[in-house]
């Protein structure tokens, strides 16, 4: 006969405020095989853990049931504590009383009560027929991939790489610093973007640890924590990159050009091309697209004048595998396109722009050389309007969510403006200011105080062009007047959105998203940077819309975790697998085809499915599958869920 | 499906230009058309209270007559298009309360019945090219600036016509017939509408932006499809009506005017400013369109045929 101990969280009042606990116990003392209840106002506590081990050796506890929270929040926690106490820690289970009792049914407190005890009546029978594990070891790669070479890519591969741990860091692009490096000055600070940049580029470049992979695309990502394998594929550049020197005169030379997307489209490069001057890597890339000799066999200028001989138009796209032990996902984002603003031109009227193109236009790297001139006729903007919240805080029409740093930057962009012409005017049209970071309050007031910059609360109706102008026609909700301000040009604070490629990624990754798009992680406030998915983290824009400070941060977060993985040479494997009846297997491959952590393979010879413990997360798709009820989950057999089943 | 032709209050009166032209319009074109035997107000505005059906029953019962006759129902003032679509949309989104809104108007109305209006039917049943080659008086010297105003586009989830910040149809239209149309930024805005009741400068100055703009992108005619914004572009157009700079159309009016109606089936009766003038030398001019001056130098039966006697029109 087992011996179960029941143990009630009061969860401060979280629980004890609506469940009759008193009840709750008096039940639980009278289920067959339970010997011990008792309650505490904080198990998680010091006192409360102490609690639940002297029980466990006092009454010979062969099993332990605690009614608390979520087992998201503190399995680990009990389960190390029933291990201190000698017992093995598959052998304790949690019932949510208070996610799915206490909370959800605050107004009944009858029916929560009567619920939470028929749960721990359930998990009482299931833990009567769970059986110790042990869990598997697995060699840990000590090497870690970053997906996105942008501030927060870098920064966790320099964190990592200084750590002593290898790092291949991957970047679509045909040079890394993502949105950072197209930036002019930041805020609170006015640090310019280049010069705080710049450096950490060139760090990355000549880091012994860091294996830079630019213009390349994670193509297919399989195993698990601790030895995932990568493959990577990187793009035909037609360039040598590793002979060129990169001189530029090939650049120079080419006679075709492509809108830049670097400059978002504000000035021309050429079909062979780096994003600036700047760029690390310095080695250009060939556009397939618009080159003159790979779109039709006329030209061949670069490779002429190519002194070593670096071109290469025969050039394909290479594909290279990779172990890596841990992964962090920091692709980024993209911007809300114009055209989804039909009200505000659409992206026809030449000078309404969005933030990003004003970075451009401010930029002393950029299409103007950091001049303020309008793209319609080169003019430099007298009346410049800046609306905020294009496409953000506006489910309707955009995205529901805050995009956090379009308030701070079209700030600093009033500023700036108002910095390079003297006897211009700055307006600004906001829903509301959220200034919520340190030092960025006092910059708005100072943008406000210093630049005269005139703010409006307050949305556009209508962008249109006449005489010239951009005509402004919106309201300012403070006064109740409608106002019409002829603007020389118009600066849209668009939405930032998971950049176009997540999706892909996640999926290849097999990460969970939220439902705009951006990646999920394991807990909001616990597990910032982990995802559901052991062994890959989560940096920067990723995640969710942030600044600099909070990408910067948030990557060496992730290094961090990323660190502790890979500080061991080995780590313990998942304990709760799946297992498969030899005698009732058909070797059909459902589960196979089930499996998303590629665990499952068909052994022919003995015709049978087999389970590679060290892969499966235990997930239980496989169970579903099974078309012959051949594969079970350990400690939640397919008898255990009907014995619960009973109890409820 | 028959078509049920739906005129609401103001065609038989303020706007019976709109009613002759439009009519004359479809006999040009070979729409068949039946004007509704029975049929009450449209409701006039749309009712806000979208969940409150029964704010709707004028419209509906207007849709029930003709889901009794098995057709659709065609109209032309935007305000009846607009609160009869919407009132149809309302309902059925509501399919619980069908069963006390037939039994109050007395009718099985299913909620069914199409609202068209005529640029929707000119727009894909008839189609722009195959119009362009009906054009027996091209519109040469007219240089028309579209309006839609609020009611015939908005909201788009439910007349679903076509995109309201940037519509096409009547500038397709007014190409087909040879005219040139220009382009200004305030053919989406309001004119005032009712306020004209109330505030006369307000609604003065709301129809003075527009038609300066339209005048200032060098229009000589501004095209509607409201009575409504009609009336106030006529009545507070001030000097820029009173000088004949701008004149105001329905877009049926120049449509007849350029199928070769008959022109006293072109409307062109009610208007205050001198529009025969602008007429007589907009016919007199050169088409702008190329689909235009092809049809006027390869017309069957003469590019001066009057409408009744056309070869294409069908007489009943």
């Amino acid at each position: 006969m087992r011996r179960i101990g029941v143990f009630c969280c009061w969860c401060g009042s979280n629980i004890a405020g609506v469940l009759d606990l008193d009840l709750v116990l008096q039940e639980a003392g009278k289920l067959p095989g339970v010997v011990h209840a008792e309650y505490y106002k904080y198990f998680c506590s010091q006192p409360g853990q102490d609690m639940i081990e002297e029980a466990i050796r006092d009454n010979e506890l062969d099993g332990v049931v605690i009614a608390a929270c979520s087992p998201g929040m503190h399995e680990g926690t009990f389960r190390k504590a029933a291990e201190r106490a000698g017992m093995n820690r598959f052998q304790l289970e949690i019932v949510n009383v208070r996610e799915q009792c206490s909370w959800v049914h605050q107004l009944d407190k009858e029916a929560a009560t009567e619920k939470a005890i028929r749960l721990i009546a359930a998990m009482v029978e299931k833990t009567k027929q769970n059986e110790p594990l042990t869990p598997g070891t697995a060699p840990v790669v000590q090497r870690a991939l970053v997906i996105g070479a942008g501030i927060s890519g870098m920064q966790a591969a320099l964190d990592i790489a200084d750590g002593g741990r290898e790092v291949v860091l991957v970047e679509k692009e045909p040079s890394i610093g993502g949105h950072m490096a197209q930036l002019s000055e930041t805020f609170p600070t006015l640090d310019c973007s280049q010069c705080i940049m710049t450096p950490r580029m060139v760090e990355v470049a000549q880091h012994e640890n860091i294996r830079l992979m630019t213009y390349s695309n994670v193509e297919e990502v399989t195993g698990s924590v601790g030895n995932f394998h990568v493959k990577i594929r990187t793009k035909a550049a037609y360039v040598d990159r590793d002979t060129c020197t990169g001189c530029g005169l090939c650049i120079e030379k080419c006679p075709a050009k492509a809108p830049s997307e670097f400059s978002r489209g504000l000035e021309t490069r050429k079909a062979i091309y780096v994003n600036s001057p700047q760029a690390v890597p310095n080695q250009p890339v060939i556009d397939a697209e618009h080159c003159m000799y790979l779109t039709d066999g006329k030209c061949g200028v670069c490779k002429k004048v190519c002194e070593i001989g670096a071109i290469d138009y025969e050039q394909t796209d290479r594909m290279e595998e990779i172990d890596v032990g841990a992964i962090v996902v920091a692709t980024g984002y993209d911007l809300y396109e114009q055209e989804n603003f039909p009200e505000f031109g659409g992206g026809e009227i030449p000078d309404v722009i969005d933030g990003l193109q004003f970075e451009r236009l401010n930029s002393a790297s950029g299409p103007t050389q950091g001049r303020i001139l309008r793209p319609s006729d080169g003019e430099e903007p007298k009346q410049i309007v800046f609306i905020q919240c294009c496409g953000s805080r506006d489910p309707e029409n955009g995205v529901a969510y805050c995009s956090r740093i379009c308030c701070m930057y079209t700030g600093k962009q009033a500023m700036l403006y108002k910095h390079k012409v003297h006897d211009g005017q700055a307006y600004v049209f906001y829903m509301d200011i959220r200034a919520g970071g340190k030092g960025y309050e006092e910059f708005i007031q100072r943008g406000i105080e210093e630049t005269n910059t005139i703010y409006f609360r307050g949305r556009v109706s209508r962008l249109y062009r006449e005489n010239g102008k951009v005509m402004v026609s919106g309201v300012d909700t403070l006064s109740g007047e409608t106002i019409e301000i002829p603007a020389d040009m118009v600066v849209l604070a668009t939405a930032i959105l998971p950049s176009r490629g997540a999706a892909e990624v996640a999926d290849k990754l097999n990460i969970p998203t939220s439902d705009s798009g951006f990646f999920a992680e394991a807990h909001v406030k616990l597990r910032p940077v982990e995802t559901q998915r052991r062994g890959i983290f989560l940096a920067g824009c990723g995640q969710a819309p942030k600044d600099i400070p909070d990408s910067v941060a948030q990557a060496g977060c992730a290094a961090s975790k990323a660190l502790g993985l890979l500080a061991s040479r080995t780590l313990t494997t998942e304990a709760q697998v799946a297992v498969v009846d030899e005698e009732r297997c058909a070797a059909c491959g459902m589960c196979v085809t089930a499996c998303p952590y590629g665990s499952r393979t068909l052994d022919e010879e003995r015709n049978v499915a087999e389970v590679d413990e060290s892969l499966c997360e235990g997930c239980g798709a496989c169970v579903a599958a099974c078309l012959n009820k051949a594969c079970e989950l350990k400690n939640l057999t397919s008898r255990q869920i009907s014995t619960m089943l009973g109890e409820l | 499906m028959k078509t049920y032709y739906y005129p609401g209050c103001t065609l038989p009166d303020k706007a019976r230009d709109f009613d002759t032209s439009a009519r004359a319009c479809c006999e040009l074109l070979g729409l068949e058309l039946e004007e509704m035997e029975r049929w009450v107000c449209c409701g006039s505005a749309f009712k806000l209270d979208h969940k409150n059906i029964m704010q709707h029953l004028a419209p509906i019962r207007n849709l029930a007559e003709v889901h009794k006759e098995g057709g659709r129902l065609m109209t032309l003032c935007v305000f009846c298009y607009n609160s009869l679509k919407r009132a149809n949309y309302a309902f059925l989104a509501e399919p619980d309360k069908h069963e006390v809104i037939n039994d109050f108007i007395e009718s099985d109305y299913d909620g069914k019945v199409p609202v068209v209006h005529l640029l929707e039917m000119l727009k894909d049943e008839v189609g722009f090219e195959a119009l362009a080659e009906k054009v027996k008086r091209p519109l040469g010297g007219l240089r028309v600036a579209p309006f839609y105003g609020c009611l015939l586009l908005r909201p788009q989830e439910e007349i679903g016509f076509e995109d309201p910040e940037n519509p096409t149809v009547m500038e397709k239209l007014f190409e087909a017939l040879g005219a040139e149309v220009v382009s200004y930024p305030h053919r989406l805005e309001c004119c005032g509408s009712y306020l004209s009741l109330k505030d006369r400068d307000h609604t003065t100055s709301m129809v003075t932006r527009v038609l300066e703009s339209a005048v200032e992108a060098g229009a000589n005619a501004i095209v509607t499809s409201c009575p409504m914004c009609n009336f106030n572009f006529e009545f507070f157009g001030g000097e820029l009506v009173a000088r004949d700079t701008i004149h105001t159309f329905y877009f049926t009016e120049l449509l007849a005017l350029a199928l070769g109606a008959d022109r006293k089936l072109c409307g062109l009766e009610q208007h205050e400013t001198d529009v025969d003038r602008l007429i007589d030398e907009a016919l007199a001019a050169p088409a702008t369109a190329a689909a235009g001056s092809e049809t006027a130098g390869s017309g069957t039966s003469g590019a001066r045929a009057s409408g009744d006697q056309a070869p294409d029109a069908r007489n009943g």
